[in-house]
């Protein structure tokens, strides 16, 4: 019988970082036993996580050493809190001082509400120390497969990153369905409609519109493959990198601003049967992109 | 206090700024005696989408390329990000996240960046422009939130009230000026009715002392978060120790 992999959609944080990285080669970094939690869910009656859903350390990918942090989905949906946050600000600042890569585990909806200054500022310091880290050669690499997705300062750290790497589960984008339903009403986004928000945050749509760089199966090997791939030659962070990024952007929004639905948008972008796009297997889908146009870029 | 306001206090007649329907501000001011400023902002509550994110980036990436190291102020009164099918679809977090570059490159490459904070400012709109700069001011009547109570009350399920009670005792997470002072992310509250430009001159004078990132260390000194920086230096100097 095909031993299917697992899939990296519903593993946990720490089986992700497990079947990611080298066997056994990964050491964790202020690790549960030394208790770094969150002072501030007591007050809402909330129970902690000993990682306070964030895992940080160091471990090898075909023997060479790499950074990484991976966020629990599980954990208040992996939201970003004062501790949580921290803990990868250290991470980064690690990286930039003795350089290594730096592989991101993203599942989170965002900033953690119950402590919503300290999350909203950690992602700004979080956005700052990738940046720092990029400017100084190191490659950070993002990758996107988790229940939770990859929402609100969440997706602005990814789109910090060097690289990323997107699954067809991975969803990326600042206001959720849930909450732009609530704020703007049904007509404006109905989140019910799954496979809406898979056209409008899921991962060929990502792929498709160039927001990510590799798109991969729901598995630990094929993640583990595509970084691989991704962690040479990072684009650096600086003028001629940003302007790239200008350029790419405003061709983005010239050609396809009026679409008021993906598949109209990737007709814009000459996506070839943009309406067998949804339902499209993986090796199909990532030979159709291959040809594309501003899909596979150097401007991050 | 009015934008208009705000820009005769700081630069009497001594600006020109062009106010996009959209909130989008762009402009150019001269700070006495003789300094020239590049004004760009999110102003009149609005949201900020991916047409005002690109509008603004590239203000910035002009500035950087004539390579003048003009100082750049970010004047913020604005919502939050645009909440918008349409906005998700172009990939909104690329287009705020590019704005947050920007600012950060102009600030790597020598351009003093100070964001001035006399309204709201919220969520992605208020990362990608209030703390992507070296330094933010407010002024009193600022009003910084994350999500608005009624907002965070749908989303965790927890009554308006209850969120209210806590709200009182823990400035984590309520909105307003001074919890977001506590978490050390404000550099300095400005009195309006003193001389802003006078503050304006003396921050510009300080501003290669100020440290890229200390928001952390700020934040455990105000004491509204007390581990940050505890634990973003064991995570570095547990990194530091590997094999």
């Amino acid at each position: 019988m095909l031993e299917l992999a697992p899939s990296w959609y519903e593993q946990s944080a720490r089986e992700r970082i497990e079947a990611l990285l080298d066997s056994a080669s990964f050491r964790e970094l202020l690790g549960p036993e030394q208790r770094a939690i969150s002072p501030h869910l007591q007050a809402f009656d909330l129970p902690p996580a000993f990682d306070d859903g964030m895992i940080v350390g160091s471990g090898r990918l075909e023997g060479r050493a790499v950074l990484i942090a991976a966020q629990e989905g599980r954990f208040m949906g992996g939201a970003i809190g004062e501790v949580h946050g921290a803990k990868l600000v250290g991470l980064l600042r690690a990286a930039a001082a003795t350089p290594a890569s730096v592989l991101i585990l993203f599942d989170t909806g965002g900033v953690r509400l119950q402590e919503a200054n300290a999350g909203e500022v950690a992602v700004a310091e979080i956005m700052r120390a990738v940046l720092i880290a990029r400017a100084a050669g190191v490659a950070v690499i993002g990758l996107v497969g988790g229940r939770a997705g990859c929402f609100g300062g969440g997706a602005l750290i990814a789109a910090c990153c060097s690289r990323l790497i997107v699954s067809e589960q991975g969803r990326i984008g600042v206001t959720g369905p849930e909450v732009i339903e609530s704020n703007k009403g049904v007509e404006e986004f109905d989140s019910a409609d799954r496979a809406l928000v898979w056209r409008t945050f899921g991962g060929k749509h990502r792929r498709l519109i160039g927001s990510a760089d590799l798109f991969v199966e729901d598995d630990a090997a094929s993640f583990r493959k595509a970084s691989l791939r991704l962690i040479d030659q990072p684009p650096p962070f600086d003028l001629v990198a940003t302007e790239a990024e200008h350029a790419r952007l405003a061709r983005r929004l010239a050609r396809a601003g009026d679409a008021r639905d993906a598949q109209q948008m990737w007709t814009r972008l000459r996506v070839p049967d943009a309406s067998k796009v949804a339902d499209m297997p993986t090796e199909e889908f990532i030979a159709l992109v291959s040809g594309l146009p501003d899909v596979s870029h150097e401007s991050r | 206090m009015s934008l208009d306001e705000l820009l005769r206090a700081l630069f009497g007649h001594s600006f020109t700024v062009d106010e996009r329907a959209d909130g989008v501000l762009l402009g150019e001011a001269r700070l006495a005696p003789a300094q020239a400023l590049t004004l760009i902002g999110v102003v009149n509550a609005m949201p900020l989408g991916v047409e005002g994110a690109l509008t603004l980036a590239h203000r910035i990436l002009a500035a950087v390329r004539s390579g003048q190291r003009q100082p750049i102020l970010v004047l913020i009164d604005s919502g939050s990000q645009r909440m918008s099918r349409r906005d998700e679809l172009l990939g909104l977090n690329e287009y705020l996240a590019h704005l947050a570059k920007c600012l950060m490159l102009a600030d790597r490459c020598g351009f003093p960046t100070i964001s001035l904070l006399y309204g709201g400012g919220a969520a992605g709109a208020f990362v990608a422009t209030a703390l992507a700069t070296r330094a933010l001011v407010a002024l009193p009547g600022a009003n910084p939130a994350v999500m608005d109570l009624p907002s965070i009350s749908r989303v965790t399920k927890l009554a308006l009230q209850v969120l209210q009670r806590i709200g009182a005792s823990t400035p984590v997470f309520a909105p307003g000026l001074t919890n977001m002072q506590l978490t050390g992310a404000i550099t300095e509250v400005w009195d309006p009715h003193a001389d802003l430009p006078g503050e304006l001159s003396a921050l510009l004078r300080r501003m290669s002392e100020l440290p890229e990132d200390a928001r952390d260390r700020a934040g455990e000194q105000y004491g509204g978060r007390k581990l940050s920086a505890r634990v973003a230096e064991a995570v570095r100097q547990q990194a530091g120790r590997r094999d």
